[in-house]
């Protein structure tokens, strides 16, 4: 038999939301910092795989 | 100076906003559009790009078109407030701060031209950079409040984004790139004057001069109709600059004539409901009107690289 349901606390929804506004915000930054990879490859061009005289 | 006062409330609760309230702020249904007008600006450039810069340049455009949207809604919330249409948006309905609206138009809008800079040319970042400047310092906070003619010279904002997209590509302004920004400046008029008609009374009450409250409903149709044949005559510049062929030509005169025959209805229909619903249908058939005039350009573009349109 499950518990019976109880109403989630304001406080506990605040929480829920700024944890779910965190993780947004991670990912955000997560793709930037991908996104300026990317970048920096693509605009390195193929040369960069067999360029070897460094 | 204080450009906003904010002592008329819109403070949000800490951590009361949800993500997808920032989200809203961006005005996604308006990046949409943006989006899709970019690309094709930026697929019928001459020349070509790397698919990955391409996909980084659109993804630059529609982040800075999200900043400006969250600065016009920062500056606007006290209007925001009083219209149907904008009162659920996310500082008036005390979900997000002006404070936390002006952080993340500011932002987004920094970030989207640096990055188009570094990635694309620093030409097409100029233009974003004026893009964005345009539409949240000359429109929002000058041109919206001060004259009927806001939306004639606010909607060149809407217009540049193919502009962008053609520089991020040859990183510089030509007649083709000026013609996709003309048909989008001469397409808002008659598409935001009919919205107009039939939210007059929303644009009233926030004490925005749109032309139906200042100069009547029998002007604005009348310059509904003007602006409506400019947009059709202009459509076809595509046409006589051999930019496009006859498939893109065909497809402008078929949705050009229906776009003209709903203008010179609407002109013709007297004051009252029945005006409103022509309105409201002009209103929903421009916004298809342009999505199709853009869709054949690229078509026709495709077409004559593969040798099936002359």
């Amino acid at each position: 038999m499950s518990a019976p349901l109880v109403p989630l606390s304001d406080e506990e929804l605040r929480r829920r939301r700024v944890r779910r506004n965190s993780i947004a915000l991670g990912l955000v930054l997560g793709f930037v910092v991908l996104l300026f990879y990317v970048l920096t490859i693509v605009k390195m061009g193929p040369n960069v795989f067999t360029q070897r005289d460094l | 100076m204080a450009f906003v006062d904010d002592s008329k409330g819109y403070i949000a609760t800490a951590g009361g906003a949800r993500v997808e309230d920032y989200v809203a702020l961006l005005k996604p249904r308006v990046m949409s559009l943006v989006v899709f007008t970019a690309i094709i600006g930026l697929l019928l450039a001459p020349g070509g790009v790397n698919p990955v810069i391409g996909v980084i340049a659109i993804l630059c455009i529609a982040v800075g078109a999200g900043g400006s949207g969250a600065l016009n809604m920062w500056y606007d919330a006290d209007i925001d407030a009083v219209m149907s249409r904008t009162a659920n948006r996310p500082i008036p309905s005390g979900r997000v701060s002006r404070g936390e609206a002006l952080a993340v138009g500011m932002i987004c809008s920094g970030f989207s031209v640096a990055t188009l800079g570094l990635a694309t040319n620093w030409v097409a970042a100029a233009l974003l950079a004026f893009t964005i400047f345009f539409y949240a310092v000359v429109y929002t906070m000058w041109l919206k409040r001060a004259t009927p003619q806001n939306i004639v010279i606010g909607g060149a904002a809407g217009a540049f984004p193919p502009m962008i997209g053609w520089a991020a590509v040859t990183g510089d302004v030509s007649l083709p790139s000026i013609v996709l920004f003309l048909i989008i400046f001469l397409w808002t008029p008659p598409h935001f004057w009919a919205l107009a008609l039939y939210k007059q009374g929303d644009y009233g009450a926030a004490g925005i001069p749109m032309l139906p409250n200042v100069a009547g409903e029998a002007a604005t149709k009348q310059q509904i109709l003007i602006y409506s044949g400019i947009l059709v005559a202009t459509s076809f510049v595509p046409n006589v600059i051999h930019m496009s062929g006859w498939l893109y030509g065909a497809i402008a005169f078929a949705s050009g004539a229906s776009f003209l025959y709903l203008a010179w209805k609407l002109y013709r229909s007297p004051d009252g409901l029945s005006m409103k619903k022509i309105a409201r249908s002009l209103f929903t058939y421009s916004l298809g009107y342009l999505f199709v005039i853009f869709l054949a350009l690229i078509t026709d573009h495709i077409g004559q690289l593969a040798g099936w349109v002359a």
